[in-house]
C-alpha cells in the first residue's frame, strides 16, 4: 500500500503540490489524471522518492521512503516498476540489453535464463524481434512498449506509467491499456496510472484523482465519476477527446 | 537585494554540491561489479581513443617550442644544445600535461556533459535510480577514475611525442642534431620534473572528469540545458586548469 500525506511541493518559490494526500490500495488501478502541468509527473516522482517534498510524506508498505537511508530506499524501490513519460530506454544499448539491464543487475540468472525472459518481456509488449535494435531506430511507439518490457522485467509489485498513451495512435494505445490490465489482473501488482488521456483512464482504472490547481480536487471510483457533477472535473473529462457518454460507462463495467 | 545575495551565493552552493557529489561518487567505490563494464569502456574512449588527437598537438607543440627557442637564441656563444634543453623540460614539466588538458576538456569534457545532460533530461537517470541502481556510482565513478588512469598514461606519451617532434624539426629544419638534443635534454634533466608533470596531469583528469559529470548530471532544461552545461564544462575545465597549474607549480616547485 502506498500512502501520500499531506505532501507539498514548490520550486523556486512557485507551488506546484500543496497538501496532496493520497492512498492507493494493494492490486488497484488509480489513475493520476489532470490538465499537462498540473504536477502529475512531480507527484509520480516522490511515490519513487526521485523528488523530495517539502512538507508531508510518502509511505510504501508503512515506511516513510524519505526517512530511510539511501540503501534502504534502493531496495525499496526494487519493488517498483516504472514507465517514463518518453520511454527512458538507455540509448547506448539496444533493446534487448534494455530489457536485461535490471536482470543482470538484480538477479543472479545465467545468460541462457535472462535471454528467455527478455524475450518472454518483449513478446509480451508484441515486440519479439527488436532485441538487436538501438532506441533510436524505434518509433515512439515501440520504445514505450520496450520500456514497458523492461520495467516489468524484474515482476514488480508496483508499477507506474506515466502518460502510458500520449503520443501513441489508438491502436498502440488500446494494446498498452490491455497489456496494463493484463498485469493488474493476472500478476496482481498495484498500478499507478499517471494520465491525461480519460479514452485510457476509463478502461483501465478502479480509482481515479484528479488534480487541479496542485490539490487533489476530486477523487473516487470510476463508477461515482461518471455521476460526479464537480464542475472543473467535467470541464476536463469534457476537454479530453472521449467524452464520457452511455457507451463508454458500459464498457467500463465491463471490465 | 536578495537576487544580489543568490547570485553571490550560487557557487558556494554549485561547490558544495559538487563536493558531495564526488562523495557520494566515492562511497560507492566498492560497488565494483555495478560499475566494472563501464570502466573499461571508459577507459578506452577517454584514453585509447584520444591518443591520436593527444599526440598531434604535443608533436605541434614541441616542434613549435623548437623552432621559437632556435629563433630567440641566435648567438654563437650560447652552445646550440641549449635548445635541447628548453624544449625538454618545457614538455616535461608544462606542455605536455597542460596541451593535454586542454585538448580533453574539450573532447572528453563536453563528451560526458553532454551525455549525462541527455541521460538527466531524457529521464534516463531517473531510471536508473527506480531500478534500485546508484546513478552517481554507476555513471560518475568509472568516468572519473577512468580520467585519473589514463591522463598520466597519455601525459607521458604527450612528452615522448612532443619531444620527438622537436627532435625531427630540430634535425630536418638544420637548428641542430639529435644528438645535441638530446645531449642538451639529458645536461638539465631533473627527475622531479616527470613526477610533478604526472602530478598534474592527475590533478586534471580530476578535474575535467569530475567538473564535466556534475555538469551532465546536474542539467536541467532539455536540449537547451545539455547545450548549457556541455559549454560550462569545456569552458570551467579549462580555467580549472589553469588555476591547479599555478597552484601546484608554486606549492610543488
Ligand atoms: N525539476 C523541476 N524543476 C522545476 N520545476 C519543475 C520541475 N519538475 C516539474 N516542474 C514544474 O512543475 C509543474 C508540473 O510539472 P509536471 O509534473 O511535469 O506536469 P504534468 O502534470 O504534465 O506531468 C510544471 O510547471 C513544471 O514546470
Ligand atoms: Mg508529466
Amino acid at each position: 500500500m502506498i500512502q501520500v500525506e499531506h505532501l507539498s511541493k514548490s520550486f523556486s518559490g512557485k507551488p506546484v503540490l500543496t497538501d496532496v494526500s493520497l492512498e492507493i490500495l494493494e492490486g488497484e488501478t488509480m489513475a493520476i489524471i489532470g490538465r499537462s502541468g498540473s504536477g502529475k509527473s512531480v507527484l509520480m516522482k516522490h511515490i519513487v522518492g526521485l523528488l523530495e517534498p517539502d512538507a508531508g510524506r510518502v509511505l510504501v508498505d508503512g515506511t516513510d521512503i524519505n526517512a530511510v537511508s539511501y540503501n534502504e530506499l534502493r531496495r525499496i524501490r526494487q519493488q517498483f516498476g516504472v514507465l517514463f513519460q518518453g520511454g527512458a530506454l538507455f540509448d547506448s544499448m539496444n533493446a534487448f540489453d534494455n530489457v536485461a539491464f535490471p536482470l543482470r543487475h538484480f538477479t543472479r540468472l545465467s545468460e541462457a535464463e535472462i535471454r528467455d525472459r527478455v524475450l518472454h518481456c518483449l513478446s509480451m509488449v508484441q515486440l519479439p524481434d527488436v532485441g538487436p535494435k538501438k532506441p533510436s531506430e524505434l518509433s515512439g511507439g515501440m520504445q514505450k512498449r520496450v520500456a514497458l518490457a523492461r520495467a516489468v522485467a524484474l515482476e514488480p509489485r508496483y508499477i507506474i506509467y506515466d502518460e502510458p498513451t500520449s503520443g501513441l495512435d489508438p491502436q498502440t494505445s488500446n494494446t498498452i491499456n490491455e497489456l496494463i490490465k493484463n498485469l493488474a489482473a493476472e500478476l496482481n501488482v498495484t498500478s499507478i496510472v499517471v494520465s491525461h488521456d480519460m479514452h485510457s483512464v476509463l478502461v483501465i482504472a478502479d480509482r481515479a484523482a484528479f488534480l487541479y490547481n496542485g490539490r487533489i480536487h476530486w477523487s473516487g471510483t470510476i463508477e461515482e465519476m461518471h455521476r460526479s457533477n464537480d464542475r472543473e472535473l467535467l470541464d476536463f473529462v469534457k476537454a479530453s477527446e472521449y467524452q464520457i457518454g452511455p457507451a463508454a460507462v458500459r464498457s467500463s463495467h465491463t471490465y | 537585494m536578495p537576487d544580489a545575495l543568490t547570485r553571490f551565493l550560487q557557487p558556494i552552493d554549485a561547490f558544495g554540491r559538487y563536493v558531495l557529489l564526488m562523495a557520494h561518487a566515492f562511497r560507492s567505490v566498492g560497488e565494483f561489479r555495478s560499475y566494472r563494464t563501464n570502466l573499461v569502456e571508459q577507459m578506452v574512449r577517454i584514453g585509447i581513443d584520444s591518443i591520436p588527437i593527444v599526440a598531434l598537438a604535443a608533436a605541434f607543440s614541441g616542434a613549435v617550442t623548437t623552432v621559437q627557442t632556435a629563433y630567440q637564441l641566435v648567438s654563437p656563444f650560447i652552445p646550440r644544445s641549449i635548445i635541447g634543453s628548453i624544449v625538454a623540460p618545457s614538455m616535461i614539466l608544462e606542455l605536455g600535461a597542460v596541451v593535454t588538458g586542454f585538448i580533453l576538456a574539450g573532447r572528453v569534457g563536453a563528451r560526458i556533459s553532454a551525455e549525462l545532460g541527455t541521460m538527466r533530461v531524457t529521464e534516463q537517470i531517473d531510471a536508473l535510480e527506480v531500478m534500485g541502481l546508484n546513478s552517481v556510482g554507476y555513471l560518475i565513478l568509472p568516468r572519473v577514475i577512468a580520467g585519473v588512469l589514463m591522463f598520466p598514461a597519455l601525459y607521458v606519451l604527450a612528452c615522448f611525442v612532443g619531444i620527438g617532434g622537436g627532435m625531427l624539426v630540430a634535425e630536418l629544419g638544420g637548428f641542430l642534431s639529435v644528438g645535441e638534443f638530446v645531449q642538451g635534454a639529458r645536461d638539465f634533466f631533473q627527475p622531479f620534473d616527470p613526477v610533478f608533470g604526472v602530478i598534474k596531469s592527475l590533478v586534471f583528469g580530476f578535474l575535467i572528469t569530475s567538473i564535466a559529470c556534475f555538469k551532465g548530471y546536474f542539467t536541467a532544461g532539455g536540449a537547451e540545458g545539455v547545450g548549457r552545461s556541455t559549454t560550462q564544462a569545456a569552458v570551467l575545465s579549462c580555467v580549472f586548469i589553469l588555476v591547479a597549474d599555478l597552484v601546484l607549480a608554486y606549492t610543488l616547485l
